[in-house]
């Protein structure tokens, strides 16, 4: 069992706070999946912060409007730690805390859903130098990263309703999607953040998704550590082949619910009607996926297995792992036009993945009745009138709570009414006129 | 940081706050609480603590904690001596105990591989397992490691070892999630999850 709450600063900013940040909004009843109450410690610039959404009757656009510096992505980012992975920018968990702060960040929300109120916490808490005996191996609910690195490791914690859970965990509590302007390369740049892009996707459908791959990975990491240290037999072959194994066992799972969301996806963009945003036709490329078109689990799992033991020599020279679903790639192509994504104009790849973004949730709110949350970072600025319009229906008729920032309110005027305009400033929020 | 003014007290608190589950303030309060009760609580303790620690050691057979040599359960031969059942550490072998749906004997790993964690076969009690299922009155060999990767990694492990071994090796049948640890498992669960069991 992890250490008592004292230490995390969990339970603090779960309490009501008497202080000057809170905001308090009202409009009334409720359905669908959203935030009701956001509260921030340390994160970014926020000091402290306690946003309450508890009056509002249903799922609805959120505009965070301010000047560049104001911290209307830092709360986007904050809100993407309550699902499983490194948020929207990547960070490390130690660059989140604010400058100055003497306590780790942490984030806690309640979230309702169609099961009803879930309160999640998640937070960074630095574990100091390992002394033998009193780490517990695994450590349930925490995740230790960049184990190499020379510095102290950096624990996430998380928290669903009281209790600790592993972060990939947060995949049951709710789905949470965005695109941020350093997503607009995801066509022309390299694999791995198309093969994030995707694996988020997946989320929203295969909850365990996230544990698969965690399995995978670890099991990868072992198989490289003995190769690279002891060679093409690793010390005891018979352990590469326990490893190997569990990479067959855990890659084929990786890749057979990629197989599956691209499925429900390209269906869904398929019975959408043409609209503003270009349809795009999917594929993926991959090893295992490969595979599984045309072979059973149990077959591409043993030839998996057979093809990592062979790939031993080669993987220990390299220092990498030549072949498996951690190089697999989501190809995209402009249906209309039948151009591949990255040889379309810059325009047409935001515009393919807007579009692909709202399938993902009609097709999320459709089968699984679980709409995502949304967030969508100075989306509104790089769209033209048309595109924004478009944009802005698509997302009332979706009803999702859909977080969007802008440095200009006025652009989101045609969000209409059931929109909460708030304006952000030197990590303050205010209620907009 | 302990400050009670007493240097012998400091050292107890210190001491007790190393506990898995404790920290400085629970430790403080313990201490408090023995300090109050201390012929009804904290003289049968200190003996208690001492007794344990002179007496119980690891046995050599299947890695169990007892006082005597072998263990009360591998030399109680009321037991199936046929079939080893492998656990992680003395905790889940308390826990399937407690349960009582086993009759067999166990074999205590001492912990799990973890090439990064710098866990080898060697520092397992992997060895002495082979040896032990090598003789002709063991005819199965349950896996009950911890459904996480470096559990079932470890299992695998043990089944290619056991290749040779002319041993039936099964496994738990887990309803476990991944991550889950026998130690934290019901009877019920535990039980189930022994007369599933199936060929791994
Ligand atoms: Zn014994």
């Amino acid at each position: 069992m992890p250490p008592a709450t004292e230490e995390y600063g969990l339970a603090q900013t779960a309490h009501d706070r008497a202080a000057d940040n809170i905001v308090a909004v009202s409009t009334a009843a409720s359905s669908g999946q959203m935030l009701r109450r956001l509260t921030l410690a340390n994160f970014r610039n926020y000091r402290e912060l306690d946003l309450r959404l508890t009056d509002i009757a249903r799922p609805c656009p959120i505009v965070l409007a301010g000047p560049n510096g104001a911290g209307k992505t830092n709360l986007l980012e904050a809100i993407s730690y309550l699902a499983p992975g490194r948020g929207i920018r990547g960070a490390r968990l130690g660059d989140l805390t604010r400058l100055g702060a003497v306590g780790p960040w942490s984030v806690s929300a309640r979230l309702q859903t169609p099961a009803g109120e879930i309160e999640v916490g998640t937070g960074m808490q630095a574990v100091a130098a390992k002394s033998a005996g009193e780490t517990e191996g695994g450590g349930n609910g925490t995740d230790v990263e960049d184990p190499s690195s020379g510095r102290l490791p950096e624990r996430r914690i998380v928290r669903i309703d009281g209790s600790a859970c592993r972060p990939a965990g947060l995949a049951r509590i709710a789905t949470i999607l965005w695109l941020t302007p350093r997503m607009d390369r995801l066509f022309v740049e390299g694999s791995s953040a198309r093969r994030r892009f995707l694996d988020r996707l997946v989320l929203g459908l295969h909850v365990g998704h996230g544990r698969e791959i965690a399995a995978y990975e670890r099991a990868m990491r072992e198989r490289l550590n003995l190769l690279t240290h002891h060679g093409v037999d690793g010390g005891d072959p018979a352990w590469l082949t326990a490893l190997e194994r569990q990479m067959a066992e855990h890659g084929v799972a990786v890749a057979a619910g990629r197989i599956d969301a691209i499925g429900h996806l390209t269906e869904q963009i398929a019975n959408q009607p043409a609209g503003a945003f270009p349809k795009a036709v999917l594929a993926l490329q991959g090893l295992l996926e490969t595979g599984l078109q045309t072979m059973a689990a149990l077959q591409v799992e043993e030839d998996f297995a057979r093809k990592l033991a062979a790939n031993r020599a080669l993987d220990a020279r390299s220092g990498r792992t030549s072949e498996g679903p951690h190089r697999s790639d989501m190809l995209a192509t402009h249906m209309a036009k039948g151009l591949a994504a990255n040889l379309c104009s810059t325009g047409e790849q935001k515009a393919l993945l807007v579009g692909l973004l709202l399938a993902n949730a009609a097709m999320l709110k459709a089968r699984e009745d679980r709409p995502p949350i949304l967030l969508l970072d100075e989306i509104a600025a790089h769209l033209d009138e048309a595109h924004r319009r478009a944009l802005f229906e698509s997302l009332l008729d979706l009803e999702c709570q859909t977080w969007l920032t802008g440095t200009d309110m006025a652009l989101f005027s045609p969000l209409g009414g059931d929109t909460l305009r708030l304006s952000v400033q030197d990590g303050q929020i205010l209620e907009a006129a | 940081m302990n400050r009670s003014g007493s240097v012998e007290i400091d050292r107890l608190i210190q001491i007790l706050a190393r506990l898995p589950g404790l920290g400085p303030r629970s430790a403080r309060r313990a201490v408090l609480h023995m300090l109050k009760k201390r012929d009804s609580l904290m003289a049968p303790l200190a003996a208690a603590i001492t007794d344990v620690a002179e007496k119980v050691h690891v046995c050599a057979t299947c890695g169990n904690l007892d006082t005597s040599e072998p263990c009360a359960i591998c030399s109680d031969h009321r037991r199936n001596r046929s079939i080893i059942c492998i656990v992680e550490e003395v905790a889940d072998l308390w826990a399937l105990e407690r349960a009582g749906s086993f009759s067999g004997l166990y074999h205590v790993l001492g912990g799990v591989l973890s090439a990064l964690d710098g866990v080898t076969p060697e520092d397992l009690n992997i060895a002495s397992l082979i040896e032990r299922a090598g003789s002709d009155e063991v005819e199965e060999v349950i896996l009950a490691t911890n459904a996480t990767v470096d559990g079932q990694t470890t299992a695998h492990y043990i089944t290619e070892r056991l290749k040779d071994a002319g041993v039936a090796v099964t496994a738990l049948a887990h309803g476990v999630p991944v991550g889950g640890e026998l130690d934290y498992l019901d009877d019920g669960t535990l039980t189930a999850a022994m007369r599933a069991r199936r060929p791994f």
